[in-house]
């Protein structure tokens, strides 16, 4: 599978999501093991009208759903994947007005289980907003798989 | 007094749990509600909406969407206790999933574990109908203001 199948089999698991597709992600690159997605700065993603910087729980969706999509690109046959436990670590809050990105990296693939590892940033990748640790559950029938059939 | 602690006192006073939700515009666009039950406790809920869904062929809610609301709950059982100045800034969150969430609404309570001076522990608890069904534990810590003169 070369990048370009991967960017789409990640835009397609992203298509089929409406609440990310509410918060506005959309998938920017697909790498071997890795994806890259946006999040576009919005005023209902504020979570501190003093500061006016996206909360906190916009940002754990973002790596939620990014982390999911870096193991289903890892995966040979794509398949439905569950979040078994995540953890995020705030690092600094997100610029107000910037959007920001998250880059998550599939490191392992066990038979039923992936790790995942991702980092969250607005202009600078080095200067991370928040990174986190996950870990999901491949599917064990294809119900609820969004790529049954395809 | 800061603007935070008028609206609490305000909002306490008149029992208007929506107004400490609506201050936050991402809670409010979430579908987040709570109110005290009789004993003074803080129930939270997570109102269905499609919008929030994750997997719309099971259909189950997003994760994320879960781990928001409960991370936003244990800001609120600070903010409503009156624990800080400002709102706490989360310093790290961490979310276990038991089980899907359903189309439904969701419940969560807060457990505060342990209150420093400038930081709070918090435990978080969520359901849907029956309570002894946890569909997922979170665990969270919030950077607390006490005073006027820490804050800049």
């Amino acid at each position: 599978m070369n990048n370009v199948e991967r960017l789409e089999r990640a835009r397609h698991f992203f298509s089929m999501i409406p609440h990310g597709n509410a918060l506005g992600f959309e998938v920017v690159a697909a790498e071997e093991n890795a994806v890259i997605v946006r999040l576009p700065y919005r005023e209902d993603l504020i979570g501190d009208r003093r500061t006016r910087q996206i909360h906190g729980g916009a940002l754990v969706t973002l790596v939620d759903q990014t982390s999911g999509a870096a193991v289903i690109c890892t995966l040979d046959e794509p398949e439905a994947v569950a979040t078994l436990d995540l953890r995020v670590d705030h690092l600094r809050p997100a610029e107000a007005g910037r959007d920001v990105f998250a880059r998550a990296e599939c490191y392992r693939v066990a038979r039923n289980i992936a790790f995942v590892k991702c980092r969250v940033y607005d202009d600078d990748a080095s200067d991370p907003v928040a990174t986190s640790m996950s870990s999901f559950m491949r599917a064990s029938s294809t119900k609820g798989n969004m790529f049954a059939g395809k | 007094m800061t603007e935070l602690t008028q609206l609490i006192s305000e909002a306490r006073a008149a029992g208007d749990y929506q107004r400490v939700v609506d201050m936050v515009p991402y809670a409010s666009m979430l579908g987040i509600a709570f109110e005290a039950d009789e004993n003074g406790r803080l129930l939270f809920r997570l109102e269905y909406n499609e919008r929030n869904i994750g997997n719309s062929l099971l259909p189950a809610l997003h994760g994320g969407a879960i781990a928001a609301f409960m991370e936003h709950a244990a800001l609120l059982e600070l903010v409503w206790n009156q624990e800080t100045v400002l709102l706490p800034k989360v310093i790290d969150f961490s979310i276990d999933y038991l089980r899907p969430g359903r189309p439904e609404t969701v419940f969560a309570e807060c457990h505060v574990i342990r209150q420093g001076q400038r930081v709070a522990n918090v435990s978080v608890t969520a359901w849907q109908g029956d309570r002894n069904r946890i569909i997922a534990t979170g665990r969270c810590h919030y950077l607390l203001t006490r005073s006027e003169d820490e804050q800049r």
